[in-house]
């Protein structure tokens, strides 16, 4: 036990040595946390509550009162305090978000192991069935299912509808990730030799094949989270989010619908919008440099020295957007 | 492989997807509790006994679900027949139809900017690569893939409305309805702006990625090195070897963009009232209109299909090592 727990830990000491002289991962990482941050410590950044309407001196709601007269960031048409909102606002995208983003990564795994291991008819199916998925327009089967969902009164919260929605969905890009992975693991001599001594399928996929495809899974999920949190807030704009648990998408939703545009106030329909771009762009730069770190098809050649930096890698990309915007 | 194999692969292929979302539509517009005519017509529509007949005859649903209720159905969607919107009281089809030129329009004009801009923009970050060019168009085409696509459009038509006075929704002023085209054209260029505006920057940044790397891999060849050492300039590189080339991977993308082209439109047309197949969608959305949903999901998943197909055709005319064999 002792000689794995040395072993994971310098692989973590090597791991921070690349990590840490990343400048975009070390951003992304800041990002990212500081979003989980708010959103823990949301009742300890705020004096008020996000459904609480702000009165002035007289007793009159303080509607659309911009940042100078109230708050850091004003408040919206109900009085309500908008930096509030947005603090609190961070736990249920976030949440939605996570949770999504971890359906997409269990089931995209589980399928890429499978059909990367078994190969055959089984591959086949899922592999086709991932093609199918990513030629009929996501948004608009999305809002087609949470519609009909909605319709038949199944008495669970709109969020949950919205976290099985988008997680059943976008786990096409990971499955074909760790599928081609795999397939590339099995043909290893350790696993050949785990084989010729008689391990079976379950020990196989257990020793050796999780635990080299796990890293990749790591920077995957932090890249479906970007996705899940971009739609979740489109989803949430369009009015399928919770209007009592208010996100992100939805406090647009309501600056939108409630006319903060033609009011001029801009506190209102500003900082929820830079509040997605903040921790998607954190995610999307975490995410690439854990990928380009951990997966080792995008590592630069050996020959050319260890410092591997997401500029050099000509391979940058934004995760295949299935239809994101 | 086999052009005519590709073809047949690819048209198959096509066939499964419309095979698969046809069923997923048949299901969605079963699962629905009650009466399935009720679906069709409305929840709280009077209907005479001879009509409610007439209907489930049409639909098959005096008989069993499988096969002669699914091809029944099936058969009415074919000849157009999608149900009667719940909220408006008129055929699906007909109302759908009525609003898809308007869509087309602004996708079209948008996706064209797109390429456009984003082809040139790639090629020359390519070309100057590691330079401040390359590195900002990089930036760019990361935030702009970082941000919601309705932010984007309320940002772009708060301060479109406000410092430019351009219009807030709509395709063109009440007050032109009914007049002839071209008296409105300039009134509708004003209205067309801000929403392809919005269109162009969020696809630019994709196909600009695309190009850009496209444009690296293909200057790496050798013919490139061939061009070069008889003499030819910079720019005739570029223009007679290079581009050709790296344009390849922009047909596949412009594909597979053709089913995000269709969320955004969802997005954009919401933010600009613009009444297209996206607005109908939301407004289907927010009146829980099922049928309308529904028949334009399915409007949108076919067309969205049977142009990926045509774009695969179209491939095998532009890439000649497909071509040849």
């Amino acid at each position: 036990m002792s000689e794995r727990w040395f072993l994971v830990k310098r692989n973590l000491l090597d791991f921070w040595k690349v990590f840490s002289r990343n400048r975009m991962g070390i951003m992304g990482a800041f990002l990212v946390a500081a979003a989980i941050f708010v959103a823990i410590f949301a009742p300890f950044l705020s004096p008020y509550t996000p459904n609480e309407t702000i009165r002035d001196a007289d007793g009159r709601g303080m509607t659309f009162a911009p940042p100078g007269l109230h708050g850091p960031l004003g408040t919206d048409d109900a009085g309500r305090d908008v930096w509030t909102q947005l603090v609190y606002g961070a736990r249920i995208s976030l949440t939605v978000g996570f949770l999504a983003g971890f359906i997409s990564m269990a089931v995209g795994s589980l399928l890429g192991i499978i059909a990367g291991y078994f190969g055959g008819p089984v591959d086949t199916v899922l592999m086709r069935t991932t093609d199918v998925l990513l030629v009929i327009p996501d948004l608009p089967l999305m809002l087609v299912l949470v519609a009909t969902l909605r319709q038949l009164d199944l008495r669970i919260s709109p969020l949950v509808i919205l976290v099985l929605v988008i997680g059943l969905l976008y786990w096409t890009s990971t499955a074909r990730l760790i599928r081609s992975q795999v397939l590339s693991i099995k043909e290893r001599q350790f696993v050949a030799r785990a084989r010729a001594i008689g391990a079976g399928h379950a020990h196989i996929i257990r020793k050796h094949i999780i635990p080299q495809v796990m890293p990749l899974v790591v920077a995957n999920t932090v890249l479906i989270l970007s996705t899940a949190i971009l739609v979740e807030s489109g989803l949430a704009f369009l009015g399928l989010g919770d209007p009592t648990k208010p996100s992100w998408g939805t406090m647009l939703n309501f600056a939108f619908d409630r006319s903060a545009i033609s009011n001029g106030a801009w506190w209102f329909y500003l900082p929820p919008g830079l509040a997605i771009v903040w921790v998607t762009l954190g995610c999307v730069l975490l995410g690439n440099v854990l990928e380009e770190i951990l997966n080792p098809r995008l590592s630069t050649h050996h020959l050319e020295g260890e410092t591997r930096m997401v500029m050099r890698n000509e391979k940058f990309e934004i995760p295949s957007s299935d239809g994101v915007d | 492989m086999n052009r005519r194999d590709y073809l047949l692969r690819k048209i198959l292929f096509a066939a499964l997807t419309l095979l698969v979302v046809i069923t997923l539509n048949f299901f969605l517009f079963r699962v629905l509790p009650g009466d399935p005519v009720r679906s069709v017509v409305g929840r709280n529509v009077r209907i005479s006994p001879e009509t409610q007949a007439t209907l489930r005859a049409q639909f098959g649903l005096d008989k069993p679900i499988f096969p002669d209720q699914f091809f029944a159905t099936i058969g009415q969607w074919a000849r157009g027949n999608l149900g009667i919107s719940w909220s408006l009281r008129q055929p699906v089809s007909e109302v759908l139809i009525a609003k898809l030129g308007n869509t087309l329009l602004l996708l079209m004009l948008g996706q064209l900017l797109a390429i456009i801009l984003g082809v040139s923009l790639g090629l020359f970050a390519g070309w100057k690569r590691r330079t401040a060019i390359d590195v900002g168009a990089l930036a760019f085409s990361l935030v702009a893939w970082a941000m919601p696509t309705f932010w984007l459009g309320i940002i772009l038509l708060a301060a479109g409305s406000s410092w430019f006075g351009l219009p807030t929704g709509g395709i063109v002023d009440p007050r032109n309805i009914g007049k002839p085209l071209l008296e409105v054209l300039p009134d509708l260029a004003r209205h067309l702006t801000l929403p392809t505006l919005t269109l162009t920057i969020l696809y630019l940044g994709e196909y600009m990625l695309i190009m850009r790397s496209s444009v690296l891999e293909v200057l790496g060849e050798d013919y490139i090195l061939t061009a070069k050492a008889k003499g030819l300039s910079n720019w005739q590189v570029l223009r007679k070897h290079a581009l050709k080339n790296a344009m390849l991977p922009i047909v596949t993308l412009i594909a597979i963009n053709l089913g995000f082209t269709v969320s955004g439109a969802i997005y954009i047309e919401t933010v600009f009232s613009y009444d297209g197949l996206g607005k109908l969608f939301q407004t289907a959305l927010t009146k829980q209109d099922l049928p309308l949903l529904q028949g334009a999901f399915l409007l949108l998943a076919v067309s969205v299909i049977i142009a990926n197909m045509l774009a695969d055709i179209l491939y095998t005319y532009l890439d000649p090592r497909i071509r040849a064999t």
